[in-house]
C-alpha cells in the first residue's frame, strides 16, 4: 500500500536525532578513554577476574530475573484477573518498594538480619539461647541474598507492565478461554502470559539493566559482579582507559541482547495486536486458595518496602528523637525534586520524538531504518553503570566547554552546573519513557496513521492531534518513572552537582560513607516519603476508569 | 503552597549558581563527608570571613578536576588513601605551595617536598581482636601476619581486599616483604575469613560481637566512633566488643590529605585554608570529631582512641606505597580474595 508522502514534520526527527547524540556522548568520550588505554590489562582480567564476575553477574542476572518476572507477573495476574481478601490493597501495595533505592534496602536488610540485630536478638531471646551462632538464618551477605534484596525492589517493573497488559488488553480473549473451560493456571499460561509477554519483558530488561549497573547493594552484600570489576579497576587501580574497555564489553553485550530481544519481538508483531477494551472479569477464588493470593502478594510488599522502611522509620525515630530534624532536610528536598523534576521535563518530549520517529520509520510504506535505531541508541544511557557514564559525561562536558571556549568567553561553561547534572539524568533515564512510549504506540493500529494522512495531516499534526491524546497514559507512568529513578539516582549526582548543593541522595550517601548508615535513615525516609505521592498518581494513573470513553484507548503500560 | 513564581526563581538560580557574585572564597572538592567537613569549613569561615563552597564526591574527583582543566573553580581537593592523592599529583592536578606554616606544622615525611600535597591526619590500621575470645596476652601480641596463621582459621573478618584500606595496608607488606610473600600471604589470610571479604570496617565489629569471627582489620577511627556512643548504644556495643590492636612497631598508617589544585583560582584562600587545617584547632577537630591521629606533633589524640595505645608507624615512604597498590590490587584478583 502506497500513501503520497506528506511533508515530513523535521523537527521530530532533529528531536530524536539530537536526543540520541546526547545518550551517545559519554559512550563517545569512553571509548575514547578505552582506546587510549593498552590492552595489556586483559590477559589477567580474563585469567583472574572475568571468569568469576561474569559466572556472580549471570546468576544474579538469572536470580533476580526469576524473582522480577515470577512475582511481577503472578501477582499482576491475581490482581487484575482474581477477587480475593485484600486485593484492592495489595494492587496498590505492590508497586510501593519503587520508591526505595536497592542499596538503601541492602543496607537495611543486612542490620535487620545480623546476628546482632533485632530479628535475631528478639528470636534468641524469646528461644532463651545466648550464642549468637545458635540459629542458622540465611546470610544476607551473599548471591541469595543480593537476589532477594534486589529481586524484592525491583519487581514493580515487571508488575506495573503486566498488569497494565492485562487490564487493558485482554478482556475478550480472556472471556474466551474462559467459555472454553480454561481455569486458573491453564488461561494464565496459555492466553494471559503470551499476551503480556512483550510487557513483561520490557519491565524485566529495565529491572535487568538496573541489576547489572548496580554497585551499591551488590558490592555491599558482597557479589563481585562485572560492574563491580569496572569499579575496582576504575577506583583502586586508576585506570580510567581499563574501566571504561570493560565497560564497553558490557554495553556491547547489552546491545546484543537487546537486538535479540527486538528482533523476537519483531517476529511475534502479528500475534498481539490485541484490540483493547474493558477491564477483564475477575474471578473469586475460593477462601483457601484466596488466602495463598493474598500472601503471594503480601511477601513481596513485605520484603520489598515493609520490613526495609520500618527498620528506616525505627532508625529515623530514634535520630530525630535524640538530634531533631536535620536543619538541611527542607534544601535536600528542594533540591532532590527541583531537579528531578527538570530532567522529566526535559526527557519527555525527547523520548516523544524518539518514539515518533521510530513509528513513522516502520511504518509499512517505507524501509528507513533511522528511527527504530536511534529508539534503541537511547537505551545506552540506562545500560552503563551509573558512575562511569558519569566519568563519560563529565569528560564529554569538559569537551564542549574547550569547544566553545575556542569560539570566545559568550557561553557559559557547562561542567559544574545544574544543567549538567539534569543533562546526565536525562542521559540515564531516556530509555525508560522512550521504552514506555514506544510500547504504547505499538498498540496503536496504523488504520489510524493512514486514515489521519488520508485526511491530509502532517505529520506534526498526527503526533499532536491523534497520538498525543493515546499516549497520554503512558506519558505520565513514564514521567512518574523517570522523576522517581532521578531522585534515587546516586553516582551522576554525587560527581556532577554543583557546590553546596546536596540532595536526598547525597545527604543520605554521605553518611552511609561514613559507615553511619543510620545516620542518613532520616534522608533514606525522606526519599521514600518524598516518592510516595508520586507512586500514589502512578497507581491511579495504572487502574482503567471504570467506564472509559468509548473513542479512548487505555494504553498506559509501564514501558 | 509553592508559588510557580518563586520556584521558578529557585530554579533559575539553582541552573545559574556558578555564575553569581563572588565575596573572598575558597572552593573544596573532597571526598571527605560532610559530617567531618562541616565543623572544620564553619571554623574556618568565622576565623577568616572567606566563604568555603563544598562539593563532596567519591569516586571520579581526580576525573572531574581533569575535565574541567584551567576552567574548574575547585582550589582545594582533599582526599582519604594515599594512593587517592598521589593520583591527583601523578595526573599534574595539583600545584607547589610554599609555606612556612605547612612545613613547620607537618612533618616531611607526610608532605611532599615540593608542595604539591600535604597529609592532614593519619589513619592507622588495626587488628581488632573479640575481648570474650582472645586473650589479652595474645591479643597484645598480635601482627597483621599472624591473621594468615592456620589457628585463625574461619576466624577472619575484613572488608573488601579491594577497597583502598586493604590494598594501602598489603602494599605496606609487600614493601617489606616482596610480592611473592604477599601473595601466599593472601592466600592463606583468605583460607582463614569466617565470610565474603565485604561491608565495611565496623561490620568487623559487629560480626566480632555477633561470633561470626574472632578477629579483623579495620581503622582505628571506627572504634572511637562506636565507642564514643555518637552511633547510639548499640554501635557502643559493637565497640566494646573488640580490643583494638595496634602492632608495635610496625603499624601500618594510611593518610587523609590535601592539595592546591593545578588552576585554583582563588590560590592565596587555598593556601590559607590548608594552612588553617593544619593548625592546633583543625587538627583537634580531625582528633575529636573523627578519631583520626593528628598530623601536627603534640596534637592530643581523642582520649578513647589514646585508650588503643601508641601508633608506632611501620617505616615506609607514602609515594611507594601508592606505587604499588595497583600491583597489590592485582594480587588480590589473582588469589580470588573477594570471592
Amino acid at each position: 500500500m502506497h500513501f503520497p508522502r506528506p511533508r515530513r514534520a523535521g523537527s521530530i526527527r532533529l528531536g530524536a536525532a539530537l536526543s540520541a547524540a546526547l545518550v551517545a556522548l559519554p559512550v563517545l568520550a569512553l571509548a575514547i578513554a578505552a582506546a587510549r588505554g593498552s590492552g595489556d590489562l586483559w590477559p589477567h582480567l580474563i585469567r583472574y577476574v572475568l571468569p568469576q564476575a561474569v559466572l556472580e553477574t549471570a546468576l544474579l542476572l538469572a536470580g533476580v530475573g526469576v524473582v522480577v518476572v515470577g512475582v511481577g507477573t503472578g501477582t499482576a495476574w491475581l490482581v487484575s484477573c482474581h477477587r480475593f481478601p485484600g486485593r484492592r490493597v495489595f494492587s496498590s501495595a505492590l508497586v510501593l518498594p519503587l520508591a526505595l533505592p536497592t542499596y538503601v534496602s541492602a543496607y537495611a536488610w543486612l542490620d535487620v538480619m545480623h546476628p546482632a540485630g533485632p530479628v535475631q536478638s528478639g528470636l534468641r531471646a524469646l528461644l532463651g539461647v545466648t550464642d549468637p551462632r545458635a540459629i542458622p538464618l540465611p546470610e544476607i551477605r551473599s548471591l541469595p541474598g543480593c537476589i532477594m534484596v534486589m529481586g524484592s525492589v525491583l519487581f514493580p517493573y515487571v508488575y506495573l507492565a503486566a498488569r497494565a497488559a492485562f487490564l487493558t488488553q485482554g478482556a475478550d480473549l480472556l472471556r474466551a478461554g474462559r467459555g472454553l473451560g480454561a481455569g486458573g493456571m491453564r488461561l494464565f499460561l496459555s492466553i494471559g502470559l503470551p499476551m503480556a509477554w512483550p510487557a513483561i519483558a520490557a519491565g524485566a530488561s529495565l529491572a535487568l539493566l538496573e541489576t547489572l549497573n548496580d554497585v551499591g547493594a551488590a558490592e555491599f552484600l558482597g557479589v563481585r559482579t562485572l560492574t563491580v570489576s569496572v569499579y575496582v579497576t576504575w577506583i583502586t587501580r586508576s585506570s580510567l582507559e581499563g574501566a571504561a574497555q570493560i565497560a564497553l564489553m558490557i554495553l556491547a553485550l547489552v546491545a546484543a541482547l537487546v537486538a535479540l530481544e527486538g528482533w523476537a519481538r519483531s517476529r511475534a508483531r502479528g500475534a498481539h495486536a490485541v484490540r483493547e477494551g474493558a477491564r477483564p472479569d475477575r474471578r473469586t477464588l475460593s477462601p483457601l486458595a484466596g488466602l495463598f493470593a493474598a500472601l503471594f502478594c503480601a511477601l513481596p510488599v513485605l520484603l520489598g518496602f515493609l520490613v526495609p522502611v520500618s527498620y528506616l522509620v525505627w532508625a529515623a525515630w530514634r535520630r530525630v528523637a535524640e538530634f531533631g530534624l536535620p536543619p538541611d532536610l527542607g534544601a535536600w528536598i528542594g533540591n532532590s525534586a527541583l531537579l528531578s523534576g527538570a530532567a522529566t521535563l526535559l526527557v519527555l518530549p525527547a523520548a516523544l520524538s524518539l518514539a515518533a520517529g521510530a513509528r513513522g520509520d516502520a511504518m509499512p510504506d517505507r524501509r528507513a531504518m533511522a528511527g527504530p535505531l536511534l529508539l534503541r541508541a537511547s537505551l545506552m544511557g540506562y545500560a552503563l553503570p551509573g558512575g562511569i557514564a558519569a566519568v563519560g559525561l563529565i569528560v564529554a562536558f569538559g569537551g564542549l566547554d574547550d569547544l566553545t571556549e575556542r569560539f570566545g568567553d559568550w557561553a557559559p561553561a557547562l561542567s559544574g552546573t545544574a544543567a549538567a547534572l539534569i543533562l546526565a539524568y536525562f542521559v540515564r533515564f531516556l530509555a525508560i519513557p522512550a521504552g514506555g512510549l514506544d510500547a504504547a504506540y505499538a498498540r496503536i493500529r496504523p488504520q489510524m496513521d493512514w486514515s489521519a494522512r488520508s485526511m491530509g495531516a502532517g505529520r506534526g499534526r498526527l503526533l499532536w492531534r491523534v497520538h498525543l491524546p493515546l499516549l497520554l497514559p503512558a506519558l505520565s507512568a513514564a514521567a512518574l518513572l523517570v522523576f522517581l529513578d532521578a531522585m534515587k539516582e546516586l553516582p551522576a549526582t554525587l560527581l556532577l552537582r554543583p557546590f553546596n548543593r546536596e540532595t536526598l541522595a547525597t545527604a543520605l550517601y554521605a553518611e552511609a560513607a561514613r559507615g553511619t548508615y543510620e545516620e542518613g535513615a532520616v534522608a533514606a525516609l525522606a526519599l521514600v516519603v518524598v516518592g510516595l505521592p508520586v507512586i500514589g498518581l502512578l497507581v491511579a494513573g495504572g487502574r482503567p476508569k471504570e467506564r472509559p470513553p468509548k473513542r479512548m484507548q487505555r494504553s498506559e503500560s509501564r514501558p | 503552597m509553592i508559588r510557580p513564581k518563586k520556584a521558578v526563581l529557585f530554579a533559575l538560580s539553582l541552573l545559574l549558581a556558578p555564575a553569581a557574585a563572588r565575596a573572598a572564597e575558597v572552593n573544596l572538592y573532597t571526598t571527605r563527608e560532610p559530617g567531618l567537613m562541616r565543623p572544620l569549613t564553619e571554623r574556618f569561615t568565622t576565623q577568616t570571613g572567606i566563604q568555603v563552597n563544598t562539593v563532596f564526591v567519591q569516586g571520579g574527583l581526580a576525573e572531574r578536576l581533569a575535565a574541567e582543566g584551567s576552567r574548574s573553580r575547585a582550589d582545594v581537593a582533599m582526599v582519604v588513601d594515599v594512593g587517592n592523592l598521589m593520583e591527583l599529583v601523578d595526573r599534574n592536578l595539583t600545584q607547589p605551595v610554599e609555606s612556612a606554616a605547612l612545613t613547620a606544622a607537618i612533618p616531611a615525611h607526610l608532605r611532599d617536598p615540593q608542595g604539591r600535597w600535604f597529609a592532614l591526619s593519619t589513619r592507622a590500621r588495626a587488628i581488632y581482636a573479640s575481648r570474650e575470645r582472645i586473650p589479652e596476652a595474645e591479643a597484645a601480641k598480635l601482627t597483621y601476619e599472624d591473621l594468615a596463621d592456620p589457628r585463625f582459621k574461619g576466624r577472619v573478618c575484613i572488608r573488601s581486599g579491594q577497597h583502598p584500606y586493604n590494598t594501602a595496608l598489603f602494599s605496606i607488606l609487600m614493601i617489606e616483604h616482596g610480592e611473592g610473600w604477599l601473595r601466599d600471604y593472601l592466600t592463606k589470610l583468605k583460607g582463614n575469613l569466617a565470610r565474603r571479604a565485604t561491608g565495611g570496617d565496623r561490620e568487623v565489629a559487629r560480626d566480632i560481637l555477633a561470633g561470626i569471627c574472632d578477629v579483623g582489620l579495620a581503622n582505628t577511627y571506627y572504634a572511637g566512633l562506636m565507642l564514643s556512643g555518637r552511633g547510639g548504644e548499640e554501635q557502643k556495643r559493637w565497640g566494646e566488643a573488640v580490643r583494638v590492636v595496634l602492632p608495635a612497631n610496625e603499624t601500618a598508617v594510611n593518610i587523609s590529605g590535601g592539595a592546591v589544585t593545578r588552576h585554583a583560582p582563588n590560590r592565596a584562600e587555598a593556601v590559607r585554608f590548608l594552612e588553617f587545617l593544619a593548625s592546633p584547632e583543625a587538627q583537634t577537630i580531625y582528633a575529636d570529631g573523627n578519631f583520626e591521629n593528628p598530623v601536627r606533633p603534640n596534637t592530643p589524640v581523642n582520649e578513647i582512641v589514646a585508650g588503643f595505645g601508641p601508633v608506632t608507624p611501620r617505616n615506609v615512604s607514602l609515594p611507594e606505597v601508592a606505587a604499588r597498590r595497583a600491583a597489590a590490587s592485582r594480587i588480590v584478583d589473582e588469589v580470588g580474595f573477594d570471592r
